[in-house]
């Protein structure tokens, strides 16, 4: 579904992704591991085209969006979660999803609030609450859901456990695995390899900017060598 | 009482027109981060528009209708026209370069309402519908004053639906918070941009229309309501609609009763207030902190300022070769190269404080104007000997800048544009209608370099001495440690101050060094041009100066002078060439931006840091 190939980003003079190959397959969870400054980020932000990549190519569905802008790109069927969630705190949580309310491309339902408010009950209760008025973890639903609103056929999802408490995390938790068994496709950006591991099945870990390790999730799991080579935990 | 009553109902009829420009200029500001000085000048055309439309259905009620709604659809148009041809390319560049190419629309659209309807005053004929008289406690008031109350809240009313139940409106404020997000989220920013700045354009349309029945079509229009709405907007809070209104109120409420009361003070308690407002809540009266924060400077990439030994060489030898022009030179060149001396020191205190301290002022001339009247004013009321006067230009200037500069400092960015151009904006109408003590329109004349200065040759000696001086006390200032330090509030305010910098102390004393430095300047051009008019404070002269600093180069040693010579050189071939002068600097303003769109030395000194801020 997406094919990434020899990715180079740029922030002005310096170098952030270094030939950056990655790829996703349609239902597949791919979990993106690496330490701060990685390059995680970075990858999903170009990907979306917040920013420009310098080199390389990234084919989704088919279709090279390199360099495309980011709303032609999100149009395709790509969704971002960004780190910073950044809902619409003026908005109320109705309105934070209408922005990102989009008809579904071919055929089927597509989402709707009400099926939003099923996946996370506790959206429901306050459609009308101002997203600055929010907590992190409802914050982290909310930008979920907008996103979902858009019906995209594939998610990118920036370290969406950071900074939650735990309870609220296994909720997250649970609602994702609840996306993936409805055959979403996600890139799933982590520090937290026990979250990453509920959900993904495959793994690509960054370090410095290039890729050092693919393959299973659940062999990297396995791997306490690398995982302290690459993560240091 | 009943007295309190009409004056409080004739501002509130004032604010309309008012509040319909200010709420317009907010509302494109919070989408596109542009703050659009062409504003005033649609606001000028509508009120243009509607004359000539009501004039030709044959006036009446008929043509009163038929004007505003001409108005309203022309500036919608217009807006199109000037969103996709020339702020879309801008979006990216620095606010600054910006801010100058809306001003480069000012200038194109008042020569095309000077060739349109010419210079003459164009007033609506009477509308008897509309001034049919109502009696409110024994006072007589046009019916229209009713309508034009109304009409604030209705429109308030209106944009308050249009932007809560409206998904156009829901992704208006969504793009105002984060126009990234907007963009992951799949939505084309581009007809969103182009929207409202369309519906901004056609409500200062309507506003000038509405404003058409009260007050005569004319040239003047443009910059004096684009002040007041600057005032507007920064007293009721950037981009809140409520807030812009409430603003328009006051503005209009303290303007009524001010001209009955204490018409001598007026400017001055509209500037006390907004003083006070601005102390109490820097935001506004409804504002919030600024989401989008402080914005990086992109300019002066490279800390280091002390000139390289070369450029140190280059400096001599270019001092030797100006020192030996009078030898051969004759009186009006070397009455020229004054002028463009004069102009490199207002330019190179200009770019002190955009460059070293990263703060836009778009009244810059205001300080430059105090000198020349400080100077003037010395001689003409004192009897004040030549050197005495260039001493005063300094004291007076500075204490200008002392005394707005600790206002506009406490703000950031085109919040900080703004009302330094509204400080400017008072200054000139002090200037301008205080009579007895400046001479209004007419100047102050006579005031002639002393015997020993009067030569050209030995003006030119004294400018050059003075402005190398000044300028080279301003580099100085720039390379010692209180340089570094304005650089660091620049760059990161929240670090300095924790490392102890007290940058807003920093940014208030480079603002009044700053002032000084321009008003010694002004003080050398009182002397030069043998008289002073308002025209040495109005925004145009603000305008000039960034224009010189933007040509010569932000982060340039020499770029003052360079942008001087170029700008002075410029305007004097073009004005003895075509009368259209003002078209053409738009023009070139215009092209250098586009040409240029990251900045003159952006484009030259580095790229920007990758990601659409």
């Amino acid at each position: 579904m997406l094919s990434v190939h020899g990715l180079e980003t740029c922030y002005g003079s310096a170098q952030a992704l270094f030939g950056v190959d990655l790829e996703v397959a349609d239902g597949e969870v791919m979990a993106l591991l690496g330490r701060n400054g990685a390059g995680k980020s970075t990858l999903l932000k170009s990907i979306i085209g917040l920013v420009h990549p310098a080199a390389g190519s990234i084919v989704f569905a088919g279709e090279e969006i390199a360099g495309d802008p980011t709303h032609r790109i999100s149009r395709h069927g790509i969704g971002y979660v960004p780190e910073e969630r950044r809902i619409f705190t003026g908005l109320s949580v109705a309105e934070n999803l209408a922005v990102g309310r989009r008809p579904p491309g071919g055929s089927g339902a597509g989402w709707t609030a009400e099926r939003i408010y099923e996946l996370f009950p506790p959206l429901s209760a306050m459609r009308r609450r101002r997203g600055g008025a929010m907590s992190g973890g409802e914050q982290q639903m909310l930008a979920i859901a907008r996103t979902l609103m858009g019906n995209p056929r594939m998610i990118l999802l920036d370290e969406p456990s950071q900074g939650l408490a735990p309870r609220v995390v296994t909720a997250l938790a649970n609602a994702l695995e609840g996306l993936k068994r409805q055959g979403m496709t996600v890139l799933l950006s982590e520090q937290n390899v026990r979250f990453a591991e509920r959900l993904a099945d495959r793994a690509t870990v960054l370090e410095t900017g290039q890729v050092r390790w693919v393959g299973t999730m659940a062999a990297f799991a396995a791997d306490i060598e690398a995982q302290h080579d690459l993560l240091h935990v | 009482m009943s007295f309190v009553v009409v004056q409080a109902l004739t501002g509130l009829a004032d604010a309309a027109s008012l509040f319909l420009v200010a709420v317009g200029l907010s509302l494109v500001f919070g989408v596109s981060r542009i703050v659009n000085f062409a504003h005033g000048s649609f606001y000028m055309l509508g009120a243009y528009a509607a004359y000539s439309a009501s004039a030709a259905v044959g006036g009446g009620l008929l043509g009163f209708v038929a004007g505003a709604a001409t108005a309203t659809a022309a500036l919608a148009g217009l807006g199109l026209v000037v969103e996709v041809g020339l702020l879309r390319r801008l979006y990216a560049a620095p606010e600054l370069l910006q801010l100058v190419a809306t001003f480069a629309v000012v200038l194109l659209v008042q020569d095309l309402a000077l060739a349109v309807w010419g210079p003459e005053d164009l007033l609506l004929p009477r509308v008897p519908a509309l001034s049919e008289p109502i009696i409110v406690l024994g006072h007589r008031l046009p019916l229209y004053d009713f309508v034009l109350i109304a009409l604030g809240p209705l429109v308030l009313a209106g944009l308050w639906l249009l932007l809560s139940r409206t998904r156009w409106g829901i992704l208006i404020r969504a793009a105002t918070e984060d126009r990234e997000m907007v963009a992951a989220l799949g939505i084309d920013q581009r007809w969103l941009f182009t929207s409202v700045f369309c519906l901004g354009a056609a409500l200062a349309g309507l506003g000038g229309a509405i404003h058409l029945p009260r007050e005569p079509a004319n040239l003047m229009m443009d910059l004096g309501i684009i002040a007041e709405a600057f005032v507007v907007v920064v007293v009721g809070g950037m981009g809140s609609m409520a807030g812009a209104y409430l603003a328009a109120v006051l503005i209009a409420e303290l303007r009524a009763f001010g001209i009955v009361l204490f018409p001598e003070i007026t400017l001055v308690l509209l500037f006390a207030v907004m003083a006070v407002i601005l102390v109490v809540r820097p935001y506004g009266l409804l504002g919030r902190p600024d989401v989008a924060g402080p914005q990086p400077s992109s300019f002066d990439p490279h800390p280091a300022s002390a000139a390289r030994q070369g450029l140190r060489l280059a400096i001599v030898a270019g001092l030797v070769g100006l020192v030996a022009v009078p030898l051969f030179a004759g009186g009006f060149t070397l009455q020229v190269m004054s002028e463009i001396f004069i102009f490199a020191l207002f330019a190179a205190s200009l770019q002190f404080i955009l460059g070293i301290g990263g703060m836009i002022s778009f009244g810059h001339a205001a300080y430059f104007g105090l000198g020349a009247y400080g100077a003037a004013l010395a001689v003409h009321h004192l009897n004040a000997s030549m050197p005495l006067a260039l001493i005063a230009a300094p004291l007076v200037g500075g204490l200008g800048a002392l005394v707005y500069g600790w206002f506009c400092v406490r703000l950031s960015g085109v919040y900080m544009a703004m009302l330094t151009l509204a400080f400017a904006q008072i200054t000139w109408s002090v200037a301008f209608q205080w009579y007895d003590f400046t001479g209004g329109d007419n100047g102050i004349l006579g005031v002639w370099p002393a015997p020993w200065a009067a030569s050209p040759s030995a003006f030119y000696y004294l400018s050059l001495a003075v402005v190398t001086i000044a300028i080279w006390l301003l580099r100085r200032i720039s390379a010692a440690p209180f340089g570094f330090a304005l650089r660091a509030g620049r760059d990161a305010g929240d670090r300095a101050e924790a490392l102890g910098v007290d940058v807003r102390r920093q940014r208030w004393l480079a603002f009044s060094v700053a002032g000084a430095a321009a008003a010694t300047g002004g003080g050398l051009y009182a002397f030069l041009k043998g008289s002073v008019f308002p025209d040495v404070l109005a925004i145009p002269m603000s305008v000039d100066g960034l224009v010189m600093v933007l040509l010569g180069g932000i982060d340039r040693a020499l770029g003052p002078l360079v942008g001087a010579a170029t700008f002075t050189g410029l305007k004097i071939t073009i004005s003895s060439a075509t009368d259209l002068w003002r078209s053409l600097l738009g023009g070139i303003i215009i092209a250098v931006v586009l040409i240029f769109p990251r900045g003159i030395l952006g484009t030259v000194g580095g790229q920007r840091r990758g990601g659409a801020k």
